[in-house]
This record gives structure tokens, C-alpha cells and sequence, in this order.
């Protein structure tokens, strides 16, 4: 594209604001595009310019797709923000499907008056967090809301990939004797957000565990190309996930409470606040099913990732037609881990 | 965690069931009253019962202040947080107790109200200072334990001279409730359930000590023994039971000597006798009214007492009539011999109190333990 | 009812207030239900506010029953098998 004539001010992204020009279609959308969105994310697909983009579908396989939206408040978090926060969430959808995630679209809805600088760290942090993920973020679109009607900053991913042949992974596909595995400690991501909650605050080092798992998972398929499920165990934690799978393959769960790796500070955090672990949030954590056959195999390799180095064995799949999740307490009894009624609070009881 | 995980070895615990195992006499039944919510929650979560004998049957007692809070008062509470320019902190366990006309706190939230969860009642009073163009009201609940903490930003509060920060309070006591309990249960008839002694709370009892407790033994002559908050805690005091009841013994005996005296705290006590003083009566959800069981702000802190300041109606609720939470708290049924558990009446739509909070008897056989079959004797 | 954690003072920060710390965790809680908080004391807390303090003298004596009923109970499975 030719530059526009003449001189046109640089954008001001140490002191400026979102204002509703920059949504509105018009000079100051398209600067705002090309001197922030394109320049961060560069790829020969943003510098066409186009409202969408085109690609060929590699030949074989299976396209896989997911979507994911973020409100994430705070924006900025140990660990993490709302930015990489939402590529890596979309990444993991497609890799949990079993699929290689190759490219984003990203949908910001920003409110009038939100700094400019605070977009930019955001932005950039997921041209970062894409890079490293090697996925490409090729289309987007962006809207102001009035003053109030938004928290700074919403963002929505939606990722498309592609699902080698062979590989048949679902929620679905659970069979009693099964060994579930997870990649590594539990809760680091809710503790680290909790802790930053007006009312709630406490002082810990836990950092959000945020991350991207599609190398991980692929390298896990190579090896066990038969995984019967993957899935991040995020909003709701574990329990969640197990609940999820036992319904839909219609197996019943046993855990084992002592072999779930969970930190000592996320666990004293929510001994402080009276949560359970299990319900925690993660973002950079998969649970993993597989033929008890496998396990062993698979736990190897996992650990043998940079995002696995904590992974364990921590229950298996069996016959049960209530499809209970149960788990095998530290101390030999037995409890359940039901599915949560909405958001898990701290308790004062 | 020190002073935390000690007290949750497995190896003990097992150690602890197979001593239990070896002392009940075969023809003997021990129907043992854990008071307080936080045990029953215990209990669920690290699955004791399954490591007691059958002879040992843990009875879920009344002691979670929120299962026991009247209808009537969450309206209450409801109904101030509609209006306008009115803030109500709160702990989070209130949030999503069903009250009146489908609300609760958590959906008059929804309808604009401001409702603000807090971790502590000074956060309320902190809320108070940052925002003096708000009315803070802060909606206390909780046994003794809960209670001196309400009594330290009430104190603070008038010191600062605050003008927008009061109180609802609805602080309850335990004593008066077990006392209650002996009282329904010596009445006979069908309805009265046997308890053969008490497991006794643990963070009331630093507050309130071990003393008064014994004229409830002796009066009543059942054995109480005050248990620490973790899984070993109670399972000590469990055999501590068994083995009164063999003796034939009613005593008091501190099973949580690391942190309850004879005397308890009394600097916390002083400060909750300094800011509260009995209510003649209050309506337990469960219970019906039990004499002497409830605080009130005193007239010295008038001004930090919502009731007085708001002019707050108070109306009965009764419970819904297939409820059985009344039966359940007094210890006489089990969730699972109630009609609506587990199919009208779940922690998603809780019908009465037990089902309510996490740590009553209904919400935590619920949540860990349905997937026992029920044969109760 | 009443969710209390035992957590060490690493500092008394100001009247009637101190941090404790569980594990690296911190936070600020007031003390003003205690007299003489110390750095180093284990204090019991609930809803933001030290209600009491552990006894380390009695904690090791409970501890120590535990032990030497853990004893007698693998004396008593010894003996059993036999």
C-alpha cells in the first residue's frame, strides 16, 4: 500500500487514549491498525491488508477450530495478561482437539478512554506469545464502546489447525481402565489472580502458569498417537475436566488425592480462603486419558517437556453407570469431586 | 504447612481407625454430635467414615451459622442491599442462599444491588473509610469465633467516629444451641434422637474455653470433648468418646490442647461483652426460637447497629414443608431419608439450610459422599 | 463453621496489627484480640483476625500421643498376625 500524503501524527501510545474514532472505520482506525495491530503482529497476510485472510488447508487431516472470549480482570497479572492470556487459550482449544494450530483471528472490543500504552504492552505481548507458539494472528477487527460499557479491554481468539490422521481424541472416547494424567501442578493461575482481588488480597510469589501446550501436545502424539482425551482444565479447575470426560464417555473416575501435584503456597492460599485445588483455574495444564498400557510412556515423555517436568499419573477411568468422580483420600477414604455450583468463593465456615 | 499437616497424616489417621476398631464394644452403638460445620466438612472431605467402625455413627450437628440463619434475615439483608446508596459487605458463604421471592444476595446483586464480598469485616470498615458517600452496612454472621473479630470494627469504627458504617448482626452462640439440642431430644417421643456425646468446636472453644461446657456435661451426662479443626484432631477425639462411653464417664476433655484453655480467650471475650449482649430470644432455621442464643449490639454502639439505624422488619419464614433440615440438624434423619435431597433440593437450588452452605450435613454428604448406599440404622 | 489457619508472624507492623506467613504465603491480619504478639508466634487465623495462638509445647504433646498410639497399634497388628 502507497503511505497516505503528508504529514500525519504518530500516535501517541505513551499518553494516549482509546477514543470512539478509533473504531469508527475511519483514518483513525486504520492508523491505529497498521501502527500498533499490523506492526506488532507482522505476517504477510496483516500487510495485505485485506478483512480477512486466505490460505491453503494442508492436504489430509482434519481442520480443527475453536474460540475462546477474555475478560480477565486484572489485565496485567503475574505471570501474564489478558494478551497472551488469549492466545495461548485458543492454541490450547486446537491442540486439545489434537490439532497443530496455525492461525489466529483476534476480535478487540476496547472502551473509550483505555490507555494506549496499556494496548500496546497487550498487543505485543500477543505478537510474543504468538511467536512462540509459532501461529499466526492473520485477521482481527476492533470496536470502541462508550465510557462504562466495557473493563478496559475485551478480547476474543478464534483459531483454526489442523488434525493430523490417526489422531481421534474427545471427551467421548474414556473407557474404564484408562490412567489420567495431568502435566503438572494445579491452581498456579486462579491463586495468582485471587490474590490480586480487592477485599481478598494476599502476598504470594505464585506467578499464572499461562502458556501455549501445542509443542507439548504434539510431541505427546507422536509418541501415543492413540490418546483417547485432552482437555486444559481451566474455568472450574480439574473437577471440571473429570466430570466432563465421565459424563460424556459414561465411565466413573477415581483419583488419587496423593498424587496430584499441587504447590505448597497454592495450597496454603487456599487453606487461607478455603478453596479446594480442584476447582482452581489453570491455563498452562492439560489433563491427558490414555490406555493404561500407554501411561507410563506418555507420562515419560511429558515429563521430558519443558511444560511437563511435573506431570503425573493421577487416577484412571472405571465401570460406574452414576459416572461418579470419586477420589481415594490421603488418608484411604473416600469422597467425591462434584461437578461445582458455579464459581467456587471463599468460605468463612 | 506447620501445625497444618501433622495433623493429616494418613498413616496415623489409619493408626487412629484400627485403635477405634479394637476399643468399641461389638453390641454397642456411639452416636457421636460433631457441633460444628467445619468438622462435618472434615468428615466429608477426608472420608472418615469410612475408616470408622460401623458401631460409630457421626451425627451432623447445627453448627454452620449460615444453614441456621432464618429466612427471614437473609430478606432482611436482601432488602437493605436494594437500596439505594446502600453498601453491604459480606462473607461469601451468604451469597447464594436462596431466601424469599427467588432472591438472594447474589441475584439482588444482579438487580443493581451493591453487594461486595469481603474476606474480613475490616475490609467492610476499610470500604466505610474509602467511600464516606455510601452507607457500609456489614452483614455479620458466625458463632463466638466470628464474633470478637465484628466486635474489634465496631470499636474501630466508633473511635474513627465513622458516620456511614454499621452492623447487622446476627452473631449466634453454641452453647445455648447444644443445650437446645439435649432439650428437644430429652422431650422423647418418636422425635428424639439419642446423641451419646459431642464432638465439641474447635475455634469457639479458643474464644469461649473448655469451662463452659461442663455444666452441659454434667447436666445432660454426655461426654463432650473439645476437637482440634484437622482430620487426626477429630479422629482422636472420636476414640476419646468411644472411650468415655466405655467408662461410663460425662467430662469435659480438650482434645485441642494447642490451642484451647480452660479460660479461653478473654481478651476476646471482654471486647464481645463490651459491644454485644443477649438477645432474649432468636429464630433458629431448624430449631424454632431458642432462648438466649443470640447477640445484639448494645445501646452504647447504637449508632452501629443497622437494625436501629435502618428500622429493619423482621418477618418469620417457615421452611418449605417437604423440608426435612429441621429433623436433620437436630441430628434425627439422615439427608438421605429426606424426600426432596438430591432431586428438588441440591447445592445448585438449595431448598433449606443443610443444603445451603458446603459444610451443612445435606451439601456435604451431597458433594462427597452420595455415591455411598444409605442403609442407616 | 469458623475456618481458622495456624500462620507464623514474620513481622508486628504497626498497633494491634501483624503479617503472618504460611508457606511464603503473607498476609496483613490484626492482632488487636491477642496481647504481646511476638515475630515467630503461631497465630490462629480467622476472617483476617488472630483469634488465638498455638502452643508449641502442647502441640508437641499431642503429637507425641499420636506417636505412641501409632505404636501400640503396630504392636497390636504385630501381635495379631501372629
Amino acid at each position: 500500500m502507497t503511505k497516505p500524503n503528508g504529514y500525519h501524527r504518530p500516535i501517541d501510545f505513551k499518553h494516549g487514549q482509546v477514543d470512539m474514532t478509533h473504531g469508527s472505520g475511519g483514518r483513525a482506525m486504520a492508523q491505529l491498525i497498521e501502527d500498533l495491530f499490523v506492526a506488532s503482529f507482522d505476517n504477510e497476510f496483516l500487510r495485505e491488508q485485506n478483512d480477512g485472510a486466505s490460505f491453503a488447508v494442508p492436504p489430509g487431516g482434519h481442520m480443527v477450530m475453536a474460540t475462546d472470549s477474555h475478560v480477565v480482570s486484572p489485565l496485567f497479572f503475574p505471570g501474564g495478561d489478558i494478551g497472551c492470556l488469549s492466545v495461548h487459550g485458543t492454541v490450547n482449544d486446537v491442540a486439545m482437539a489434537g490439532g497443530r494450530p496455525l492461525y489466529l483471528a483476534a476480535s478487540f472490543i476496547l472502551e473509550e478512554g483505555f490507555p494506549l500504552a496499556d494496548l500496546k504492552r497487550i498487543v505485543e505481548s500477543m505478537a510474543q506469545a504468538a511467536k512462540e507458539a509459532g501461529v499466526l494472528i492473520v485477521t482481527g477487527d476492533t470496536k470502541v464502546v462508550e465510557r462504562g460499557k466495557g473493563d478496559g479491554v475485551f478480547i476474543t481468539t478464534t483459531g483454526v489447525g489442523v488434525r493430523p490422521p490417526g489422531v481421534n481424541v474427545s471427551g467421548g472416547n474414556v473407557q474404564p481402565g484408562d490412567k489420567i494424567l495431568v502435566s503438572g501442578m494445579l491452581g498456579d493461575h486462579g491463586v495468582a489472580i485471587m490474590s490480586l482481588r480487592e477485599n481478598l488480597s494476599f502476598d504470594t510469589t505464585i506467578e499464572s502458569d499461562t502458556a501455549a501446550l501445542n509443542g507439548l501436545t504434539a510431541a505427546m502424539l507422536e509418541a501415543v498417537p492413540g490418546i483417547h482425551a485432552l482437555r486444559d482444565p481451566t474455568r472450574g479447575g480439574l473437577a471440571a475436566v473429570m466430570n466432563e470426560f465421565a459424563r460424556q464417555s459414561g465411565v466413573g473416575i477415581v483419583l488419587q488425592e496423593d498424587a496430584l501435584p499441587v504447590r505448597p503456597q497454592v495450597e496454603a492460599a487456599c487453606e487461607l480462603l478455603g478453596l479446594d485445588p480442584l476447582y482452581v483455574a489453570n491455563e498452562g495444564k492439560l489433563v491427558a486419558v490414555c490406555a493404561a498400557t500407554d501411561a507410563e510412556r506418555l507420562l515419560g515423555v511429558m515429563r521430558a517437556h519443558p511444560l511437563g517436568r511435573d506431570a503425573a499419573i493421577i487416577g484412571e477411568a472405571i465401570t460406574d453407570p452414576h459416572c461418579f468422580v470419586q477420589m481415594e483420600t490421603s488418608f484411604g477414604g473416600r469422597r467425591m469431586v462434584d461437578w461445582l455450583t458455579g464459581e467456587q468463593l471463599p468460605r468463612i465456615c | 504447612m506447620k501445625y497444618i499437616d501433622e495433623f493429616r497424616d494418613g498413616k496415623l489417621a489409619r493408626a487412629l481407625a484400627r485403635t477405634i476398631v479394637r476399643e468399641v464394644q461389638p453390641d454397642k452403638s456411639y452416636r457421636l454430635m460433631e457441633f460444628c460445620g467445619g468438622h462435618t466438612h472434615a468428615i466429608s472431605r477426608y472420608g472418615l467414615e469410612d475408616l470408622l467402625p460401623k458401631q460409630v455413627r457421626m451425627i451432623h450437628g447445627p453448627g454452620c451459622p449460615v444453614c441456621v440463619l432464618p429466612t427471614g434475615r437473609t430478606d432482611s439483608a436482601i432488602e437493605l442491599a436494594l437500596r439505594p446508596g446502600v453498601t453491604l459487605c459480606t462473607y461469601a458463604d451468604t451469597l447464594r442462599v436462596p431466601a424469599s421471592d427467588n432472591l438472594s444476595l447474589f441475584k439482588a446483586k444482579a438487580q443493581g444491588a451493591d453487594v461486595r464480598m469481603v474476606y474480613s469485616c475490616s475490609d467492610a470498615l476499610r470500604i466505610a473509610q474509602d467511600e464516606p458517600e455510601r452507607e457500609v452496612v456489614f452483614f455479620a454472621i458466625g458463632f463466638e469465633t466470628t464474633t470478637p473479630p465484628t466486635a474489634v470494627v465496631i470499636k474501630q469504627a466508633a473511635a474513627l467516629g465513622l458516620k456511614n458504617f454499621s452492623v447487622f448482626c446476627n452473631h449466634v452462640l453454641t452453647p445455648a444451641a447444644m443445650v437446645h439440642l439435649m432439650e428437644l431430644s430429652a422431650a422423647g417421643g418418636a422425635d428424639s434422637v439419642r446423641i451419646d456425646g459431642f464432638v465439641g468446636p474447635s475455634h469457639v472453644s479458643t474464644i469461649i474455653g473448655s469451662s463452659p461446657y461442663e455444666g452441659f456435661a454434667a447436666r445432660y451426662r454426655k461426654p463432650v470433648v473439645i476437637a482440634g479443626f484437622e482430620p487426626l484432631d477429630v479422629m482422636q477425639s472420636i476414640l476419646m468418646l468411644v472411650r468415655q462411653i466405655n467408662d461410663g464417664r460425662a467430662e469435659v476433655e480438650n482434645q485441642f490442647i494447642r490451642a484451647v484453655t480452660r479460660e479461653g480467650n478473654q481478651k476476646a471475650q471482654r471486647l464481645m461483652g463490651e459491644v454485644f449482649e443477649m438477645r432474649e430470644a432468636f429464630d433458629w432455621r431448624g430449631l424454632g426460637e431458642v432462648p438466649s442464643s443470640a447477640l445484639k449490639i448494645r445501646e452504647d454502639f447504637a449508632a452501629f447497629d443497622a437494625e436501629r439505624r435502618f428500622a429493619i422488619p423482621y418477618r418469620q419464614v417457615p421452611d418449605p414443608k417437604a423440608c426435612e433440615c429441621a429433623a436433620i440438624l437436630r441430628g434425627q434423619k439422615h439427608p438421605s431419608d429426606c424426600k426432596v435431597f438430591g432431586n428438588a433440593c441440591t447445592p445448585d437450588r438449595p431448598i433449606g439450610a443443610c443444603m445451603v452452605s458446603s459444610e451443612g450435613a445435606c451439601a456435604a454428604f451431597f458433594t462427597y459422599g452420595r455415591f455411598r448406599s444409605t442403609t442407616r440404622t | 463453621m469458623c475456618l481458622a489457619i495456624p500462620a507464623r508472624v514474620v513481622e508486628v507492623s504497626g498497633v494491634d496489627q501483624a503479617r503472618i506467613d504460611i508457606v511464603g504465603v503473607q498476609k496483613e491480619i490484626s492482632t488487636a484480640l491477642l496481647d504481646n504478639v511476638a515475630v515467630g508466634d503461631y497465630l490462629i487465623v480467622h476472617v483476617g483476625h488472630a483469634i488465638g495462638r498455638i502452643d508449641p509445647d502442647e502441640a508437641e504433646k499431642t503429637l507425641a500421643y499420636l506417636a505412641e498410639m501409632s505404636d501400640e497399634d503396630a504392636r497390636a497388628l504385630a501381635a495379631a498376625s501372629m
